[in-house]
């Protein structure tokens, strides 16, 4: 075992194949004339530049596959033009997929038709915007109200459900204002609201606090870190924010020119880049704060003395630093009972200075 | 290196190859002036106009056989008649067998400041009573509601057409790609044209007159509702369709809501272009204002001519404020929640229209409340006024009106109109491909060739040549006012607070109006044309140039300036080179409006192409002719628009942005 990879896979990800919620399989999205032609022939080996040269096609997403376990915080990143807002929204069929499927409980969304399509919206899923995406018309009661009442749903019900979900994003009193009355931070709140008044199993968050100040962005991060907690629904979170996606995914999938670079837990991501572009991306980070004891525990030497205190594996380094600097000998990293490595000062020492 | 040098070689050269060219002509005028320059006498006609004209009376003669007149175009043509003949029996006609209209000049007050005050406010409401009093106090109420009565039925039919059409535009883009160079098409034909075909089609009356102001009406209507669709926020539709919306409720609840307020905009833009059409539907017997005021203008009587002209202009104010006090009422509404206090405004609403309603029972019942009073008729003063502001300024401007029109005419028109009409036609021919293909390219230049031989053939040849002369002077004064003025208000906030309401006014006044001060001022003459024209279209150049000055980034500007620039240096090495695009986009629409005004000037003594098309409309034997005429303004039209089409692409592809 050495420092630079995980000493075994984390747990959750093994147990995980029954609860899967949303599974993804080769999905394409190409624009331009005849973009169906690309997936599944020799094309599809074409770079992005290449393929652009060669037949006018841009493939926004290629070839993407993966899997969000039910209550997950799932979280797509990458730069601008890396494919990660077409790839949400061929998630929810606003932008028609070219090839692949979307299982949502093993029901591939792309069969359904319009009418179930549209059913499938109303209950199943809902989305979060950069822009927020309100109606500057209506009330902020009635915008949250929104997706109830065009299934129909009587005003009482619905001005029930959205007065619930106001209070429950803490803009108790604001249902009377108009969205250009409230901040950026307030509006999406609104924007949040609306999508979980319809109760749904999946949420959609494309870039939702790209556009807010970096105080109330760290806000409405805590915000949906409550929210995840309370409601526990499985979240696909879009961003181009490192820090947003260590904070807030369980697993990040990292995105470049449409494809798949590297999925993986945060510590995954920061300790053991997939290649030079995601280990560019994640170099400044602190990587006390996102590495667990796991990432730099060693075997322990013939000279350790194995009497130190004891941690478990998944501790984030920075948690730990007071005990281990403390300790006159190595901590031992424990699992189940079972002995899995020590880590002294030194280990802690270079994390720190690195 | 080499490449950039090797790019830029034509670019440099285009000015030597352009000057080359004039000094060519002029050589070769000099050698064949007055050669192949095809004259035609005014009652002359060519084999060609006599047989349109026997065409058009092939026509005329199987309107009630031929099976596309029997069941297509006679019912449209009833149809519309009888709709406008109701809406005119409603305010302006005597009808249902009684001496006057159902609704006499009370009610028609006090609706139409009810309308302002329930949709606008009540400044409006105000200006719209003193304006429709005012009709009746000129002594012009039946001719006023006349023209409102063709105006409403044109704009209702219009909206009733443009607004479905382009809330379909909006959503297709295939349908928008299609529909939008008929739009092209239909706003830069001047609206002269098709008043002599519409005639042949639909018959002189009110049918005629509606289709032709609907088809200068309609394209802001479709053109803006498509806009506006267009403009909702794609992530709040996104929004809208991420919940589960039908297309339906994303249209009726999310798109229309959101694009409401530009649609009322381009309401606003339908009503002013339909009563700037009904007066010039004058020519084909609309009835109205536009009538009084071409009876006066073909006899020159200033004074009755100004007095009309003044009912119409106040229309225009009236129609114009209460939709866009309309328009910001919308936004108004949108702000500050207009759910909220919905007893208080219905009561508003009830209050209002019960006043409404018994002012028109009024009108209804009682004599002195159906026709306006006699009596109080200021028209009379107003005609004398302006009739003695005219002889004065005659007699005691003439030093300036004078010397302005000798300077022109000498110094520029006169040049120009010789230079291409004692030209031989062949020559022109060659002159026009060969520029076209310098500065636009082959297919353009082909374009060209084939307009200049269709002119020829067309059997209008010297006529089309003075149009041209006449319309090429006239922009070169416009872009002289457009740069002047339009850098100076770009960079002057004062400036622009104070000239652009006058502007925009002007904008909104229906052409034929220009026409009747600028008689009082110079006479019947072609230069009166080119003033009028001027003036028509100078606004239009000018809000483009200074719109396209204050576009310039202010970095750029700041950069220039932290460099040591002269303001001089500003402007004429960053903010007009960088506002090219906008510079070259206002000599097109300069172009457009003034050859729309130069042809309208034929009444006013500018003879030519606008000559042809009048007489053609007056006697019966020059019908093929004046056809003619139509097509050739259409050709001319239709080059001059290929020409500053590709400069303008030129000029974006050459913008600083993209890279010289």
């Amino acid at each position: 075992m050495t420092a630079t990879s995980p000493a075994e896979l984390p747990k959750a990800l093994t147990e995980a194949e029954e609860s899967v919620t949303l599974d993804v399989r080769g999905l394409w999205k190409v624009f331009g004339p005849r973009a169906d032609r690309v997936a599944g022939t020799p094309l599809a080996e074409l770079s992005r530049a290449e393929l652009r040269e060669r037949t006018g096609c841009v493939a926004a997403v290629r070839d993407v596959s993966f899997a969000v376990r039910r209550g997950e915080v799932f979280v797509v990143m990458g730069l601008s033009g890396s494919g990660k807002s077409t790839l949400v929204r061929c998630l929810t069929r606003l932008v028609e997929p070219t090839a692949g499927e979307v299982l949502l409980d093993g029901v591939d969304i792309r069969k359904a038709g319009d009418k179930q399509l549209r059913e499938l919206r109303r209950h199943r899923f809902a989305m979060v915007f950069q822009h927020f995406g309100l109606l500057p018309h209506r009330r902020v009661l009635d915008n949250i109200a929104y997706g109830l009442e065009i299934q129909g749903q009587k005003k009482d019900s619905r001005y029930a459900r959205a007065g619930e979900m106001l209070d429950l994003v803490g803009l108790t009193g604001y249902g009377e204002s108009y969205p250009d009355q409230l901040s950026g931070g307030m509006q999406q709140r609104v924007g949040l609201a609306r999508a979980l008044a319809v109760d749904p199993e999946v949420l959609f968050f494309d870039e939702p606090f790209s556009a807010l100040d970096p105080l109330i962005r760290r806000d409405m991060q805590n915000e949906v870190i409550r929210l995840h907690h309370e409601v526990g629904k499985t979240m696909i979170f879009i961003t181009h924010d490192l820090s947003e996606a260590l904070k807030l995914g369980d697993r990040i999938l990292v995105m470049r020119d449409g494809e798949i670079v590297q999925i993986g837990t945060p510590d995954e991501v920061v300790g053991a880049p997939a290649d030079d572009y995601v280990r560019e991306f994640v170099r400044d980070v602190s990587r006390s704060q996102v590495l667990t004891l796991r990432w730099i525990m060693r075997p322990p030497g013939d000279g350790d003395a194995l009497d130190g205190p004891e941690l478990g594996p998944d501790v984030v380094i920075k948690d730990a630093v007071r005990t281990v600097l403390h300790a006159d000998r190595p901590v031992r990293v424990v699992a189940d009972g079972e002995l899995l490595g020590v880590v002294s000062s030194a280990e802690i020492l270079e994390v720190i200075a690195d | 290196m080499t490449a950039a040098v090797a790019a830029r070689r034509p670019v440099w050269s285009r000015p030597y190859l352009l000057v080359g060219i004039l000094a060519a002509w002029i050589a070769l005028w000099i050698a064949f002036r007055g050669q192949a320059t095809l004259p035609l006498d005014g009652a002359e006609l060519t084999p060609l106009h006599a047989r349109i004209g026997e065409a058009a009376d092939v026509v005329d003669n199987n309107r009630d056989s031929n099976p596309i007149f029997l069941y297509f175009f006679n019912y449209v043509r009833l149809f519309i008649d009888e709709f406008v003949t109701f809406v005119q029996a409603l305010i302006s006609r005597p009808s249902f067998g009684r001496p006057v209209p159902v609704v006499g000049w009370l009610g028609v007050v006090g609706l139409a400041a009810a309308v302002a005050l329930l949709y606008g406010n009540l400044r409006v409401a105000l200006l719209t009573v003193a304006g429709f009093v005012s009709f009746g106090l000129l002594g012009l109420w039946e001719e006023s509601m006349d023209t409102l009565a063709l105006t409403l039925a044109a704009v209702l039919l219009s909206l009733a057409a443009g607004i479905p059409l382009g809330i379909w535009a909006g959503l297709n883009d295939r349908f928008d790609r299609l529909v939008t160079p008929v739009l092209d098409f239909m706003q830069t034909m001047p609206t002269f044209v098709y008043l002599a075909p519409l005639t042949l089609v639909f018959l002189i009356g009110p049918a005629s007159a509606t289709v032709a102001t609907m088809i200068y009406a309609i394209p802001p209507a479709i053109r803006i509702t498509s806009h506006a669709i267009r403009q909702v926020p794609k992530e709040t539709v996104e929004a809208g369709a991420s919940l589960g919306s039908t297309p339906w409720q994303l249209l009726a609840k999310v798109r229309l809501p959101l694009a409401k307020r530009t649609i009322v905009v381009g309401v606003n833009q339908t009503i002013m272009a339909a009563l700037s059409m009904v007066t010039i539907a004058a020519l084909i017997d609309a009835p109205g204002l536009g009538k009084t005021v071409l009876k006066a203008l073909e006899t020159l009587d200033v004074g009755t001519s100004f007095n009309a002209g003044l009912a119409i202009v106040i229309m225009a104010i009236v129609l114009d404020r209460v939709t866009s006090a309309a328009g910001r009422r919308v936004e108004d509404a949108r702000r500050a929640g207009r759910a909220h206090r919905p007893l208080r405004r219905r009561i508003q609403v009830g209050a209002v229209l019960a006043v409404a309603a018994v002012l028109v029972y009024l009108s209804h019942v009682y004599v002195w409340a159906a026709e306006f009073p006699g009596e109080a008729d200021v028209g009379s003063f107003v005609r004398k006024g302006a009739d003695a502001a005219s002889q004065w300024a005659q007699t005691n401007l003439f030093a300036t009106t004078n010397g302005l029109k000798n300077l022109i005419t000498y110094g520029l028109l006169n040049p120009f109109e010789a230079v291409l009409t004692d030209s031989p036609w062949w020559l022109v021919l060659a002159v026009v491909t060969a520029t076209a293909l310098v500065v636009a390219g082959v297919r353009v230049a082909a374009v060209c060739a084939v307009c200049v031989a269709l002119l020829v053939a067309l059997g209008l040849w010297q006529d089309s040549m003075v149009t041209l002369a006449a319309t090429l002077v006239a922009t070169v004064l416009v872009m002289a006012l457009g740069i002047v003025i339009g850098v100076w208000i770009g960079r002057d906030d004062r400036a622009d607070r104070v000239i652009r309401p006058v502007l925009d006014a002007g904008q909104t006044m229906p052409a034929f109006v220009y026409l009747v001060p600028i008689l009082g001022l110079f006479g019947a003459t072609r230069f009166t044309a080119i003033i009028a024209a001027v003036v028509y279209a100078a606004p239009v150049a000018i809000k483009l140039v200074a719109d396209g000055i204050r576009g310039v980034s202010t970095a750029a500007v700041e950069a220039a300036t932290a460099a040591g620039s002269s303001t001089w240096q500003i402007i004429s090495r960053v903010q007009v080179p960088m506002a090219r695009g906008a510079v070259t986009l206002a000599a097109g629409q300069g172009l457009c409006y003034v050859l729309a005004m130069v042809v309208v000037g034929g009444l006013v003594g500018a003879g030519a192409l606008g000559y042809d098309v009048v007489s053609g409309f007056s006697q019966l034997q020059l019908r093929g002719k004046g056809l003619a005429a139509g097509l050739a303004i259409v050709v001319l039209g239709t080059m001059l628009a290929a020409i500053t089409k590709a400069l303008q692409r030129r000029g974006v592809r050459k913008s600083p942005v993209t890279g010289v």
